[in-house]
């Protein structure tokens, strides 16, 4: 026992690590990662060939069902994976237990009202405006 | 906030929720002002600032989708603001924010492997994120202009 303790002798005695949910977290993130990889070079893609479109084009763009289901799919991977890192940040510099919780329950609130609405918008859109 | 036992409370102040008795020894380390900032820790602070950046720029494109999904005038405004000098400087930032994300999320997935940890890698590794950044920013946001106007 020459080196130096890391954890405190309570968190020795129980052995349970830090309680909270790193692990099923971290996998969510990489997994929602891998996703966009692909998801988010399609949709650079077509944002740059959309430049400048009108509405009309853009309707006809999200007819097609590639290019809905692929954006409705970016838009659920980009605000989950939005909503894990943001959660993070928060954890990290958020000054007390309260601020954290009402920061990380608004955030996750906040990215499913906006994956909602951007996920029905190209529903209309896709479905004839 | 609780009063402690002044023997106790002439040791180190307690970290919130566990007395001092409990306290392990922790090595500690010198915070960020002393430090230089060496290339691997602008990278790693930059890909949270990005990804902030990003988060900000989803909810103008939920804006731009739904003024799409609800009148030709509400789309004529988006239109009109990433038209704009002020939208196409955030359309710029975003272009790059979005490829370094990308760039630096990859090789965060391949230390996620377990590969690339030593020094010379991580200081090359982030000069390649970096470069390939710029050079995608600027090749896709040529391409876009080029779109509009061709």
């Amino acid at each position: 026992m020459s080196e130096k303790q890391l954890r405190s002798p309570l968190g020795r005695a129980l052995g349970l690590g830090s309680a909270k949910e790193g692990v099923a977290h971290w996998w969510a993130q990489r997994v929602s990662a891998v996703a966009l990889v692909p998801l988010g070079i399609w949709f650079c893609a077509s944002l740059v060939s959309l430049a400048g479109a009108d509405r009309l084009t853009l309707m006809a763009w999200l007819h097609g069902p590639v290019a809905a289901v692929l954006m409705i799919l970016t838009l659920g991977a980009l605000f989950y994976h939005a909503s894990l890192g943001l959660q993070v940040v928060i954890e990290d510099y958020a000054p007390g237990e309260g601020t954290k919780l009402v920061g990380i329950v608004f955030v996750k609130l906040l990215a499913l009202l906006l994956a909602v609405a951007g996920i029905f918008a190209v529903l209309k859109l896709a479905f004839g405006g | 906030m609780h009063k402690l036992h002044p023997e106790l409370a002439q040791k180190e102040a307690p970290v919130s929720g566990f007395s001092p008795m409990t306290q392990a020894e922790r090595p500690l380390s010198p915070h960020l002002q002393i430090y230089k900032w060496p290339l691997t820790m602008a990278t790693s602070i930059a890909h949270r600032a990005t990804g902030l950046a990003l988060s900000a720029g989803a909810v103008f494109l939920v804006w731009w989708l739904v003024a799409a999904a609800s009148s030709e005038a509400a789309f004529a405004d988006a239109q009109w603001f990433f038209g704009s000098w002020l939208g196409l400087i955030f359309l710029f930032g975003w272009c790059w924010s979005f490829f370094y994300h990308l760039c630096n999320g990859i090789r965060h997935l391949v230390w996620d492997a377990g590969h690339g940890y030593d020094l010379q890698t991580a200081y090359r590794s982030s000069q390649l994120v970096l470069a390939a950044s710029v050079v995608l920013t600027l090749v896709a946001f040529i391409a876009g202009v080029m779109v509009r106007h061709g």
